[in-house]
């Protein structure tokens, strides 16, 4: 049976898979590489299956039709990349202050501006974190396989409908692009998460509300159309959806829009922890940029050198539990391999403090860290 | 008879934020007329803005009702329509918000004839931050970041929507209240995208600048330059200067995107089943 769902694919094709695995029923985006194969495949697959795909004038209107989509109870989705993620942060922060699931990808490139449009980046990890304007938490998972693209796909939809809040894919090129053989696991293999809906009257609804909820702080969320006739605005609302300038009210659900994610850190959090029991040298790595980190370890290893891979699934939040441990262990050196200027670097280094030297490996124009580099950086830090 | 509109408004959100004289709440008063005179279903109707004085309307209104970013109401819109066809989608819009940041989704919706309802209150003027010129700001008019009178052309609405396919536009005025809910009424009623200019009065920052310090100078101003469609169209170019048509201006059908995705998705399935 598995057999059979054996295929070879692509990256950006292994996040439509797993999107409409995940119950993807509206994309709408705008063509930019390397992301484009996402678009493309949903024009193509979504229709058969009584889906919606539309392409929009720009990406500030694909952002806009996600989270309008999202409010009609569609579970949706856009792609993009640098330049296409700049523009639709207004509307992210919209969707987050909204609390409108929906899942946005980014095959990071070589910015800033155009860049290098089909080279490999991880240069907005610090833009996922805070690209949008204010105070707010944001969900962004990173994959190192095609595999991984697949089942993040799956988890983003499930974290964006379990939390209502916006999920970012922070795919990089080298996976968006790479091919390779994924198992495409049955309906019955997967888990699916949906959103809470409303159990009681329009009249009794609060789409805001500080205390209804399976998880703390994650209000059920009612649909368009379904006679609930609710109101939801960016500006700064009560419990009923309304806009409010009382400071109280404010604060308390701004306290709640950021506390239902960071109060669930260890939830959300996901790290893969390689060759870690005893590892003398760490090395921390995401994305593509895992891929050279894993083979450095092996290769260290089978030269008898005590190397380890923490590798962080989920960017933000940030894996700080795993690092303490890390800490607690106090390691020659953790190595930060990044094809960015080391955007996590600092974040490390917080946790790290001054327990083992942080060590970062830098490639921004598009080439990749090689495993040999990140070995030779293990050997000097024995 | 006194016909009672209550039940289409939420009661407990009035009064409402707009200034003395402010003309958005007839704009919104005629769209609560024409759905009641619809009889739409009001749990499968939704109302959509952007920002500004006019985007603050839908939350005075009892349906499902979405306040977005400033320009984008319409893409906020379309993915709500695309979604669920079975809903009224209607969107109210300001001039700066239409015009300005929204320009693109405005031509692009009207391009799809995808079935919308945009309803723009135009003030000719920045009302929410206190008085800027608009792209539909007079030439010579003052605003605060035209001191010393607009140097620009205004856009005409109606002409840019219908130069981007949209199937249905028409203007009028608060002055003409009955004639506005009527438009209104027909908007809704068509089957397409349909753009209606609604020309709003803004005394207290457009007004004040302007020598129409009143309301009533206001919607005299909007009465003496308005003409009727059929004495327009016998209007020579230098007659019609200054001056605007008010009705229904264009009205035609063509294809509405929802009807022509749902048939490609029955077409698809179709095969599927072969
Ligand atoms: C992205 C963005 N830019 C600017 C603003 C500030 N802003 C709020 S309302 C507004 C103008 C609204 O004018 P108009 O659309 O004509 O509506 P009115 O207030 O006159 O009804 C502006 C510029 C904003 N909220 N968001």
């Amino acid at each position: 049976m598995t057999k059979k769902r054996a295929r070879l694919l692509q990256g950006n094709e292994a996040v439509v898979e797993g999107a409409i695995a995940a119950g993807l029923t509206f994309f709408a985006g705008y063509p930019i590489t390397p992301s484009t194969e996402i678009a493309e495949l949903c024009a193509a697959k979504l229709p058969a299956i009584g889906g919606k795909f539309i392409q929009m004038e720009d990406e500030i209107a694909s952002m806009a039709a996600v989270c309008g989509a999202s409010l009609a109870g569609m579970k949706a989705m856009t792609a993009t990349s640098g330049p296409g993620f700049s523009l639709k942060q207004e509307n992210l922060g919209f969707a987050v202050k909204g609390e409108l699931p929906c899942v946005v990808v980014n095959v990071q490139r070589v910015g800033p501006s155009t860049g290098m449009p089909t080279s490999a980046s991880q240069g907005d990890v610090m833009q996922a974190r805070w690209g949008s304007h204010g105070d707010h938490e944001m969900v962004a998972l990173s994959p190192s396989s095609v595999q991984e693209a697949f089942t993040l796909a799956v988890e983003s939809f499930n974290i964006a409908e379990e939390y209502r809040t916006p999920v970012i894919l922070l795919m990089d090129e080298m996976i968006g692009h790479l091919r390779e053989k994924v198992v495409l696991p049955e309906k019955e293999e997967l888990v699916i998460r949906n959103r809470e809906k409303p159990n009681m009257t329009p009249e009794q609804y609060k789409p805001f509300a500080m205390d209804h909820g399976e998880i703390a702080g994650v209000p059920p969320l009612a649909a368009y159309g379904d006679g609930f006739k609710f109101h939801v605005t960016g500006l700064t609302h009560g419990e009923d959806g309304f806009p409010t300038n009382n400071p109280a009210i404010a604060e308390k659900q701004l306290k709640r829009l950021n506390e239902k994610i960071s109060s669930n850190k260890k939830a959300l959090t996901r790290v893969e922890k390689f060759y870690m029991d005893d590892a003398e040298v760490v090395v921390f790595a995401y994305g593509g940029t895992a891929r050279s980190a894993r083979k450095a370890v092996k290769d260290a290893r089978a030269q008898g050198i005590k190397a380890g891979m923490l590798r962080a699934i989920t960017i933000w939040p940030f894996a700080e539990d795993a690092l303490l441990e890390v800490k607690r262990n106090s390691p020659k050196a953790v190595i930060v391999p990044e094809m960015n200027l080391g955007q996590l670097v600092l974040p490390v280094k917080r946790v790290i403090g001054d327990s083992a030297p942080v060590i970062p490996i830098n490639k921004i124009a598009g080439q990749l860290v090689e495993p040999e580099e990140i070995l030779l950086a293990i050997k000097e830090a024995m | 008879m006194a016909l009672s509109l209550d039940k289409y408004l939420r009661m407990s959100k009035l009064p409402h934020i707009w200034c003395p004289g402010c003309g958005h709440g007839i704009v919104t008063q005629a769209i609560v007329r024409a759905i009641d005179e619809l009889g739409l279903d009001t749990d499968k109707t939704v109302v959509v803005s952007g920002i500004g004085c006019s985007a603050r309307a839908p939350g005075y209104l009892h349906f499902d009702t979405l306040h977005t970013t400033h320009g984008r109401a319409i893409a906020f819109a379309t993915g709500i329509k695309m979604a669920k066809p079975e809903l009224n989608v209607i969107i109210i819009t300001g001039d700066g918000d239409a015009a300005a940041i929204g320009g693109n989704h405005l031509i692009h919706a009207a391009r799809r004839n995808l079935d919308l309802t945009v309803i723009c209150f135009d003030n000719n003027i920045y009302g929410m931050t206190s008085g800027q010129y608009s792209p539909l700001t007079p030439q010579g008019s003052y605003a605060t970041t035209s001191p010393y009178g607009m140097l620009e052309k205004p856009f005409d609405l109606c002409n840019l929507v219908m130069g981007a396919g949209g199937t249905f536009a028409a203007r009028s005025t608060t002055y003409h209240a009955r004639q506005l809910t009527n438009v209104i009424k027909e908007a809704i009623s068509h089957k397409g995208f349909a753009f209606v200019d609604a020309l709003s009065q803004c005394p207290t920052y457009f007004g004040r600048r302007n020598k129409l310090r009143t309301p009533l100078d206001m919607m005299n101003w909007f009465k003496d330059r308005s003409v009727p469609l059929r004495a327009w169209s016998k209007m020579s170019p230098e007659e019609q200067e200054g001056k605007f048509p008010v009705g229904v201006l264009t009205k035609t059908q063509a294809p509405e995107l929802t009807e022509v995705y749902a048939q490609l998705v029955e077409k698809l399935q179709q095969r599927g089943e072969d």
